[in-house]
């Protein structure tokens, strides 16, 4: 119990005094979680909306591997990755292991399923009188594909949100693909691990206290903004 | 109007995003050595003393990743480091042998202790031979809890078990696989008995009800040695300052840290390339 108690004023006084160690990883967090959660966002927005819209011979394989891959474990997917960027693997010499963007790759694999499978969910929501109206009306690609985006919006957001929660909180890829190094791949999650396997678990506790008042911050912003849109 | 105001946050939000994605990848820039070592090492503060100093003076950059001895000489292995720093000899002179590192130098050591619930079931308190004190352990069977996870540790703890002629095993004998702190964790929760480095024990001791019981073997002499990965082996690695490295590990100032550095309020880490009293 002390441990909680211990921790809440640790992060307090983390908070206030900006520790530079805690700035450099919130940082390196951010940085990493927001980077890999714009470039899945970017494959597998369109991805998701393919998936639904078009027809294609092993459509239902294709979804039920999809749906499999949702629970892919971190520490799987690390070692995969892992396997291919280890000066051993097939793509060795572009020397990305324990670097930033040997990260960003694990992290992007791991909640691109997440992803196209809500914009897929997000999609087929979408009332499908209004689209055929509009198909009928002539709407063009272009205007076909806006306007699925601005009716799906809120699911598509949705599907952003889990994902970047997803890449925020874990640990799995970012230890084994970044490898923890101080002022460089050490992220929240990482420096939790290591803090309680030294034994400082309330410094552990308080940054685990720091994720998640980023998290709600980021998280109240998103729901601010798309309450404000509700007629 | 609320679809304008819609794509216009929408717009930001992505700008932001792609910001993001763009900024603070300059350090890739600096030369970079990247240091494989024991959890150990990390955790007891004595790196953050030793590799300042050393980037300083080099202008480069140390990144060290910090895992079991066996996963760190893996590493090493596929070219994934360019030096290490570990201690377990048998595995190290494989690794030289095997033409993967060259140059192994001895850095410092420090010791590995026993502890056990203060009532001491086994009654091994006070012992000298360590090999004795595990015979006493397997004989009442009493709790013993091993990091089971190929490290420093584990090896060390597995060569007095086969120097005492037992093969540990039972109920008794609960292997964790997980670093010296969970392990420690979960020998304090079962009160059982553990092979633990004393720097680790230390971090621990306000936390825990275990009692060190059995130190000063020398059979429990825990040695660490810096190797580079062989560049004959490994191209790309960073060789020159891998052995500039050594070369300042090894150095008197690097020497000087090592014997200087306290935690706890105990000396952790005792020089071994230079003697204490050669020290200047």
């Amino acid at each position: 119990m002390e441990y909680i108690i211990e921790a809440l004023k640790g992060a307090f006084n983390l908070i206030v005094t900006l520790d530079p160690e805690v700035k450099t990883v919130v940082g390196t967090s951010l940085h990493l979680s927001l980077t890999s959660t714009f470039i899945a966002a970017v494959i597998g927005t369109p991805i998701g909306i393919l998936i639904t819209k078009v027809d294609f011979r092993g459509k239902h394989f294709l979804n039920t591997i999809l749906n499999t891959l949702l629970s892919l474990p971190t520490v799987v997917l690390g070692l995969l990755v892992f396997s291919f960027i280890s000066r051993r693997g097939i793509l060795g010499e572009w020397g990305m292991l324990f670097t930033m963007r040997g990260i960003i790759i694990g992290q992007v694999l791991l909640i691109l399923p997440i992803i196209i499978a809500l914009v897929r969910n997000a999609i087929h929501d979408v009332d499908e009188k209004m689209y055929r109206t509009a198909i009928s009306l002539g709407a063009t690609g272009t205007q076909q594909f806006r306007l699925l985006l601005s009716e799906a919006r809120y699911g598509i957001i949705g599907a952003l949100v889990t994902g970047f929660g997803r890449v925020i909180g874990e640990v799995g890829v970012s230890m084994m693909l970044g490898g923890n190094i101080k002022g460089y791949t050490r992220t929240i999650t990482t420096a939790i691990a290591m803090e309680t396997n030294k034994g400082r678990f309330s410094f552990g506790m308080a940054l685990g206290i720091i994720l998640l008042t980023i998290s709600f911050i980021i998280n109240y912003i998103i729901y601010y903004f798309q309450s404000g849109e509700i007629r | 109007m609320y679809k304008n105001k819609s794509i216009i946050i929408t717009t930001i939000l992505f700008v932001l995003l792609a910001s993001f994605v763009f900024v603070g990848n300059s350090v890739l820039a600096q030369d970079r050595l990247i240091l494989a070592t024991t959890t150990s090492t990390e955790n007891s503060g004595l790196l953050d003393e030793l590799i300042p100093p050393f980037e300083e003076k080099f202008n480069t950059r140390v990144d060290v990743v910090s895992v079991g001895t066996g996963k760190a000489i893996s590493l090493a292995e596929n070219g994934d480091a360019d030096i290490i720093l570990v201690h377990a000899r048998d595995a190290e002179n494989a690794f030289v042998e095997d033409g993967y590192g060259v140059n192994r130098r001895d850095v410092m050591y420090n010791d590995f202790i026993i502890l056990g619930p203060p009532a001491d079931p086994a009654g091994i308190n006070g012992m000298e031979d360590a090999g004795e004190a595990f015979v006493k352990i397997a004989e009442n069977e009493s709790d013993f809890v091993s990091r089971g996870d190929d490290s420093g540790t584990n090896k060390k703890e597995l060569s007095i078990w086969s120097g005492a002629g037992i093969e540990p095993a039972g109920s008794w004998y609960i292997e964790t696989g997980q670093g010296m702190g969970a392990s420690l964790n979960v020998a304090n929760e079962k009160q059982a008995y553990i092979l633990a480095d004393r720097g680790t024990y230390l971090a621990y001791k306000a936390d825990i009800d275990l009692e060190i019981l059995v130190e000063g073997d020398p059979k429990l002499f825990n040695p660490y040695g810096i190797i580079p990965v062989n560049p004959a082996v490994h191209t790309h690695v960073n060789y020159q300052m891998a052995m500039a490295f050594v070369g300042y590990i090894t150095s008197q100032q690097g020497q000087k840290i090592i014997n200087e550095y306290t935690a706890y309020g105990e000396v952790l880490f005792n020089p071994s390339a230079i003697k204490p009293e050669n020290i200047k």
